[in-house]
């Protein structure tokens, strides 16, 4: 079977547990609306477009972190050895980014429209700023996919997530903060091609290192 | 003594560099008069660092490819080793900014970047030591080395300069201009900075070979 093929069935396979279960993928959801829930009730107000960009984006970073943490700890040791005989491990990692990529895009549009309607929404350039959430979205799911395969290979599992990814999604998270800021200024578009252009390079680099280190990490 | 040509060669760059960075003339500037002279001492810190864990980097890159042992105990020290250096560069730094800047901690991009970088090495260690078993460890934290060091890499040579930064050779400009610098400080610094990278990769092989000890004995 081709690895493109690989890669269809896991992302298939995926969705359908979620599906099944649908415990997860509620609690994450749930996760979203109450921290901004517990944020409103904090703030009531925000008056100042810089702070409620940052507290969108600080959201998401814990919701996603959150998220993502579970997709290699719930497989059991069983389960993966049988991975192990069927598929190779780019098809695993592969469907595992796509998988949370599509789970990010679908939490960061409900947090974005919850939390847009209890603080009142300031963005001057909406479509512009929904592109960098997209783009958060994809890089988030990037960068933890990997590390959560690295914290659940170590004993320690849920509680190293945090530590270790936190310092490495920081600069994807300034380049982030940078374009929805412009975009929450309603900027000319021209004025953010460059902080599109690092982050696309920043997610090629670390879904091609991603790929060259699983096959390493997923026998262990 | 064919083998330890480049420790006296070490020595011999940072007495000088020591020397020569507090007696020789340096130019006079507004604002930073004598403080220049904190050039020869704060630099080659970050030098020394970024040399480490590159040397960090092809160990872990190493050790995933052969699986030898003694890679992974360089790849540790070397990290170990580039922490320190990180964590005197900060220091040095800080105490300059809080002369010249006026604060310790201005806000500035490279500040913040290299604590972040100092930030995702801590952690590696942290993943180290949660695990006991060597084999599982090793292969573990070098996967975490090796992804790691790409991002740094932009965290520290290209995010610093898309924004004003107090630095120089930022907002543009190469990130070390040679022409930027005074030609009069050129005949110290740059035997600091190798002086220095010496001493800091002194210091890991002593390290490596104590940790290559101890793992006999035990």
């Amino acid at each position: 079977m081709s690895l493109f093929h690989q890669i269809k069935f896991l992302i298939r396979k995926e969705l359908m547990l979620e599906w099944r279960s649908r415990y997860a993928l509620n609690g994450i959801l749930l996760y979203v609306v109450s921290t901004v829930f517990v944020c409103y009730l904090s703030f009531r107000e925000i008056s100042n477009p810089p702070t409620w960009n940052a507290l969108f984006w600080i959201i998401m970073l814990f919701a996603s972190v959150n998220a993502i943490t579970k997709s290699f700890i719930q497989e059991s040791r069983g389960r993966q050895l049988y991975y192990y005989t069927i598929t190779g491990p780019q098809a695993i990692i592969i469907s595992k980014i796509i998988y949370n990529v599509l789970l990010m895009l679908l939490l960061s549009v409900i947090a974005l429209g919850f939390y847009s309607l209890v603080f009142k929404n300031p963005v001057g350039d909406p479509l512009f700023y929904m592109l960098s959430v997209v783009l958060g979205s994809i890089s988030f799911a990037s960068v933890f996919t990997m590390i959560s395969g690295i914290a659940s290979k170590s004993g320690a599992g849920g509680s190293l997530m945090a530590i270790l990814s936190f310092p490495l999604v920081i600069p994807l998270l300034i380049v982030l903060i940078k374009l929805s800021k412009n975009a929450l200024d309603g900027l000319d578009r021209s004025v953010s091609l460059d902080e599109i252009a690092i982050l696309l390079a920043i997610n090629v680099i670390v879904i091609t290192t991603s790929l060259l280190l699983f096959p390493f990490l997923w026998r262990e | 003594m064919n083998k330890s040509w480049w420790k006296i060669l070490a020595i011999v760059l940072v007495l000088f560099s020591i020397t020569g960075g507090l007696l020789f003339p340096v130019p006079a500037k507004p604002i930073l008069n004598e403080s220049i002279r904190n050039i020869h001492f704060h630099v080659p810190m970050w030098f020394a660092m970024i040399v480490m864990l590159l040397v960090s980097f092809i160990y872990s890159i190493k050790y995933l490819n052969k699986g030898d042992e003694n890679d992974d105990l360089m790849a540790v020290e070397s990290a170990n080793v580039g922490i320190i250096f990180g964590l005197l560069g900060l220091v040095t730094g800080m105490v300059w900014a809080k002369y010249t800047w006026g604060e310790p901690w201005s806000n500035d991009p490279k500040q913040n970047s290299s604590a972040i970088a100092l930030l995702i090495y801590m952690a590696y260690m942290v993943l180290r030591n949660s695990m006991e078993e060597e084999q599982k460890r090793g292969k573990i934290s070098s996967v975490y080395n090796v992804f790691a060091f790409p991002i740094m890499i932009v965290l520290l040579f290209v995010l610093p300069r898309m924004t004003d930064s107090l630095h120089p050779g930022n907002g543009g400009n190469p990130g070390f201009n040679t022409n930027d610098m005074a030609p009069e400080l050129r005949p110290v610094f740059y035997p600091a900075c190798l002086g220095w990278i010496l001493i800091a990769s002194w210091i890991t092989t002593l390290r490596y070979r104590i940790r290559k000890q101890e793992n006999l004995i035990s």
